[in-house]
């Protein structure tokens, strides 16, 4: 499904990903996980368009489509969820206005008719459920004044109401408590199908006791330099990352 | 940047879509002013005697008046001399039905999509429109009459309740209460008048809809609208104009007056042709608005959404006289290209525990300038006053300013007052997580502008938010990446 | 009546062209008279002015620059301050070097006359507009000014403290003292203002301050206004920021007759940042109008200004900040409050805080509150046992302490806490 060749990609002067690679399939979930400054935010923010990065070489494709030609909006539409570390407040906005217009732009992009207000209610309240989210958070402006928590629920209440082939959360553990956590990561698993995939950004291995990685790959100074399935997050939990800066230092002298 | 510098040019070429001319025979007066001009209209109008000496005693103060050079806009000096000060559409005789207005007229009114034809009146809403300062025709009429309530035009209120515009006209701006004022007092040739008895509710919004037509022509309309004790009304207006090479001038007075326990709410949707996106054309909106609370318990809400016009000069203030009387300002005022906007309010505070409440949003694209100029007065007498004032300015583009003059002038130590300003602008960040929703930027920015002016497009009436909505957005289109 | 000061200052400006100090900054002076003589003296027809009126200062009749007859006890007491401090005095608006201490280290005081002629020349009221008429008249008298000159990377610990004393013992005196700061590049410096009268005519000080604060500058300002009834004090502060360098200004009035400051201050390259703090204690007649203006001329600077004022009895008090971010000032953080308590029937307020933005990419704000003291907290004091003068007092001190927390020098606040505490008695 999401194919990343050799990426490269810079801020400014300074290189931050330095030829990733990474396969995900339809059903999976990968885990990224690396110590603080190891590019892993960087690569969330380049799949999903973010223009402060520049691309300077590689390829990323999303089910054969070119994603990196693709405007943020487009890759959104052809179906990249970014779950952010910081979700935006946006004044005057409300959450179910915001996603009425968000659910109907994609639904255009994709040649599908727009929805009314009665059956976007209607999934609207069903999504809810799902994600135990209170519809009075919904009515207000969108990430305005809510918890970590609130804008965390609010960001997987999206995803489901996008229904995205590709997810990718990023560092969505961080700021919550062990109930929150829950709640969330339950949200992702009841969305996960045989025909989505998802990409869980994380620097602890905490969230991976609720949402169980198919594969984990460790991010160091913008490259994937080691992956393995769920054992290779306990173990790094237990013993931290410098043995595994260690070992790649020593290959890259 | 560069992306959102290409958006931003795509955005200021978008174009006023109410510029048409209609071709309809005028009866004008030639550019000019004097004493004769004045006298010449009032008698066109059949007017009393008291009024022309009004009239013209106007005209001899403003003689004497100076033109403010205080508001923050810049604009070449007007020569008085060489504007049309009286054109009416040639209509034959008074109006019996509308079927009987002139079809070129009509079509013009359904190109304002304004509500003249039966279908329309199922909306309920009463509608007097003004064409090149003469009012046309006045909806609904019968209707409002059985309540007591008087709709008419000024014209109109001058000949059949001559007591009622003899007691109020100027009470509440007063002839030379400043230098565009009393040049409407002088030539002033129509307007809308609406009076509404003791303890009634007008049963559905009353509405008028200005249209500057003729070329070369000033229009100078008068509205009065007088609320009884314990009455209550909700009034709505709206403008535009064709486009025109050269600037027109629009200096219209407005006096509200609320009696004891009465709520008077006047909306505002000003949508002038602002002149094309060079700066070229448009109208000059220099206008006197004012509401006094006369008795105790009174209320007066002004609402506007201020789109159009090259330049707007305007201050929809309000008086609190009568003890805990309310005055609210809800504003949103954008300015795009090469627009100038200096408006706000004034809230006096007079009578004791007084409240009024101001939210301003302004926002700047283009090459444009927006000003909020108020003021917040709170008088020795005025115990237990409160004023709470917000005033935010957006910008777009690095081309543009706002600005923000808050006067606020306090002599009685029981009063509170709080005032807040900021400038910001529309976080890129807040643009990409719209974009990662898959809205695309030109839609984020109108999403965006409209949660920025919930506040008060939340004040005006179900049918004119909807209007103002898709306003904004056309003023903006694709303003910021 | 209001020509006749005017006129008298024109000739008194054209007597001393005759005598040989008139050398001095001959072309700014020539420059400024004309500015004066057109503008006048400013009246409330000005925007700037609108609630300050200058007519009855003027009406009056003054004695220019006269010699006054201190005795040094005189000076001793007027000069009396509980701090280790260089001492910088002005005797009806003139500097007196024999009564000042000038032998610092790191930084030399000379009058203009007998300093480094290229620095007052290359600085003093440089690229000044004259839209306020008062600086165009110091500027045209400023023969006897100082020049305060702080070398490069020296840290001047002792507060530099100018005095502005009048002698209205037997007349009027209308004073003009001018004073130009430079602070070189890494140097720092603390400079403290106090205007100080003796007798019961009336004193009408008109003071002009420019500071200039090169790379890395750091300049702390005190101005200490708790002069005489009878005396009314103009003070115009021109602050222009280079590179990275740093102001804090604190301007603090206790008492005086008619008081109006203004204090602008010109970010003219990146990275600066300038502090702005104030406090009007005000009670009868007194009038207190604080003119502020910071105009961020350049990308990534930072201002934060917090006035606030107490007005008691008829006093009247003006507050009026101006942020202005120009054009190329992106990044711009300014932050502006102005928050003022009345506490009697006659007291008024008039506040303006303005923000002027020609620039997308800046954080701006400014907020404004008058009120009365909050009634909750009164009533929480007074149901703790104290009374309610007690609670006043207490709520008043709160307030004035936001301000004072903001004074860096400790022995300077110290001071300031104690004449607070004896003005609020």
């Amino acid at each position: 499904m999401l194919s990343i060749k050799n990426l490269h990609a810079r801020i400014e002067e300074k290189e931050i990903l330095r030829g990733i690679n990474l396969e995900v399939k339809a059903g999976e979930v990968h885990a990224i996980m690396g110590p603080n400054g190891s590019g892993k935010s960087t690569l969330a923010s380049v799949l999903a368009g973010r223009s402060d990065y520049e691309v300077t070489s590689g390829s990323v494709t999303l089910n054969g489509k070119d994603l990196l030609d693709l405007s943020p909006e487009d890759r959104a539409r052809e179906g990249v969820f970014l779950a952010f570390q910081y979700p935006i407040e946006i004044p005057g906005v409300s959450t179910i206005n915001f996603m009425k217009t968000a659910v109907n732009e994609i639904r255009e992009y994709r040649g599908q008719e727009t929805m009314d207000a009665v059956s976007f209610l209607k999934l609207m309240k069903e999504k809810m459920k799902l994600v135990e989210i209170d519809e009075s958070l919904l009515k207000r402006a969108l990430n305005e004044g809510f918890s970590g928590g609130e804008k965390k629920r609010n960001e997987i209440f999206q995803m489901a109401m996008l229904e995205p082939s590709l997810a990718i959360l990023d560092e969505t553990d961080s700021g919550l408590d062990i109930d929150a956590l829950r709640i969330v990561a339950n949200g992702v698993n009841k969305l996960k199908t045989p025909n989505n995939a998802t990409i869980v950004v994380t620097h602890y291995q905490r969230l991976l006791d609720y949402i169980i990685p198919d594969f984990v790959h460790v991010l160091y100074k913008g490259r994937i330099v080691k992956s393995g399935t769920k054992e290779l997050a306990l173990e790094l939990e237990e013993k931290g990352y410098d043995w595994i800066k260690a070992e790649a230092d020593a290959q890259t002298v | 940047m560069s992306d959102s510098n290409k958006i931003l040019e795509e955005i200021t070429s978008s174009e006023y879509k109410w510029g048409f001319v209609t071709d309809i025979d005028n009866d004008s007066l030639p550019k000019g002013l004097n004493e004769d001009t004045v006298r010449y209209i009032s008698a066109k109008k059949n007017e009393p005697e008291w009024l022309l000496e009004w009239r013209l005693d106007a005209f001899r103060k403003w003689l004497k008046m100076e033109e403010p050079i205080w508001p923050n806009v810049t604009y070449p000096k007007i020569d008085f001399q060489d504007i049309i000060y009286y054109s009416a559409p040639k209509q034959k005789v008074t109006l019996n039905s509308l079927d009987e207005i002139d079809p070129e007229l009509r079509a013009t009114f359904e190109k304002l999509g304004i509500s003249l034809d039966e279908q329309k009146r199922m909306t309920g809403v009463a509608v007097d429109a003004v064409i090149d300062s003469v009012s046309i025709t006045t909806t609904f009429k019968v209707k409002l009459s059985e309540l007591g309530i008087i709709f008419c035009s000024m014209s109109e209120a001058v000949q059949e309740h001559p007591e009622l515009v003899r007691k109020y006209l100027g009470s509440v701006v007063p002839v030379t209460d400043n230098y565009y004022a009393a040049l409407n007092s002088a030539v002033f040739s129509d307007g809308s008048f609406c009076y509404i008895p003791k303890g009634v509710r007008s049963p559905m919004e009353l509405s008028t809809y200005f249209r500057i037509n003729a070329a070369n022509t000033g229009q100078f309309e008068r509205t009065l609208l007088i609320a009884d004790e314990s009455s209550y009304v909700s009034y709505l207006e709206g403008c535009t104009a064709p486009v025109r090479d050269e600037n027109q001038l629009h200096a219209a007075v407005v006096e509200l007056v609320a009696m004891e326990k009465a709520e008077i709410k006047y909306s505002t949707v000003q949508n002038w042709y602002p002149g094309d996106k060079n700066g070229k054309g448009g109208i000059y909106n220099f206008v006197t608005k004012r509401g006094i609370c006369a008795g105790d318990y009174a209320k007066i809400s002004w609402t506007q959404v201020e789109t159009g016009s090259a330049v707007t000069w305007k201050y929809p203030s309000c008086i609190l006289k009568g003890d805990h009387s309310i005055g609210e300002f809800y504003s949103v005022a954008v300015t795009n290209n090469y627009q100038q906007a200096d408006t706000g309010t004034k809230m006096i505070h007079i009578g004791k525990n007084t409240k009024s409440r101001i939210v301003s949003k302004g926002i700047s694209a283009g090459h444009s300038h927006n000003s909020y100029r108020g003021l917040v007065k709170v008088m020795k007498r005025a115990e237990g006053a409160r004023n709470y004032s917000q005033c935010d300015s957006l910008l777009m583009g690095d081309q543009c300013g706002a600005h923000t003059f808050p006067y606020i002038e306090v002599e009685n130590n029981t009063s509170t007052v709080e005032h807040e300003a900021t400038t910001s602008k529309i976080g890129e960040d807040q643009i990409f997580y719209c974009n990662q929703r898959g809205i695309a930027t030109e839609k984020a920015v109108a999403l965006i502008v409209n949660g920025y002016c919930k506040e008060v497009l939340n004040q005006l009436p179900m049918e004119f938010a909807v209007e103002a909505q898709k306003l904004l957005a056309i003023s903006l289109e694709g303003s910021v990446g | 009546m209001t020509t006749e000061l005017k006129e008298s200052l024109i000739q008194h400006f054209n007597t001393l062209e005759k005598t040989p100090s008139s050398a001095l900054l001959v072309d700014t002076r020539k420059e400024a008279i004309s500015a004066f003589q057109e503008l006048g003296f400013p009246t409330t027809k000005h925007e700037e002015w609108k609630y300050t009126n200058l007519k009855n200062t003027i009406a009056k009749t003054y004695a220019i620059e006269s010699a006054a007859t201190f005795s040094a006890e005189d000076i001793k007491t007027l000069t009396a301050l509980p701090i280790d401090c260089y001492k910088v005095i002005f005797v009806n608006g003139i500097f007196s070097p024999s009564l000042s201490t000038i032998d610092a280290a790191g930084v030399t005081i000379e009058p203009f006359q007998t300093s480094n002629q290229e620095v007052v020349k290359n600085y003093f009221a440089k690229n000044l507009p004259y839209n306020d008429s008062m600086v165009a008249l110091n500027v045209a008298f400023a023969t006897a000014g100082t020049l305060i000159h702080v070398k490069a990377k020296q840290h001047v610990a002792k507060p530099i403290v100018c005095f502005y004393l009048s002698d209205v013992r037997s007349a009027n005196v209308f004073a003009q003292p001018s004073v130009l700061v430079v602070v070189e590049e890494a140097a720092s410096a603390t400079v403290v203002e106090l205007n100080r009268s003796l007798g019961s005519n009336t004193a009408f000080t008109n003071a002009f301050t420019h500071a200039i604060l090169k790379k890395e500058a750091y300049l702390e300002q005190y101005k200490i206004q708790n002069d005489i009834d009878n005396s009314n004090f103009v003070h115009n502060s021109q602050i222009v920021h280079e590179g990275k360098s740093n102001s804090y200004t604190t301007t603090i009035t206790l008492n005086g007759g008619l008081v109006r400051n203004n204090l602008n201050i010109t970010l003219g390259a990146e990275h600066c940042e300038a502090y702005l703090n104030g406090l009007y204690l005000e009670k009868g007649a007194q009038h207190v109008d604080n003119h502020t203006l910071v105009d961020h001329a350049m990308p990534n600077c930072y201002s934060n200004e917090l006035y606030k004022g107490i007005l008691d009895g008829k006093s009247t008090g003006v507050f009026n900040g101006k942020i202005w971010v120009r054009k190329d000032a992106q990044k711009t953080n300014a932050f502006q409050s102005n928050k003022n308590i009345l506490l009697s029937k006659e007291a008024s307020v008039h506040t303006k805080p303005q923000l002027e933005i020609f620039a997308d990419d800046v954080k701006c704000s400014h907020g404004a509150t008058t009120g009365q003291l909050d009634p909750e907290a009164m009533f929480y004091l007074r149901a703790r046992g104290v009374g309610e003068d007690k609670a006043k007092k207490m709520l008043v001190h709160a307030i004035a302490f936001d301000v004072l927390d903001k004074v860096k020098h400790d022995e300077l606040r110290a001071y300031l806490e104690q004449e607070i505490e004896e003005r609020l008695k």
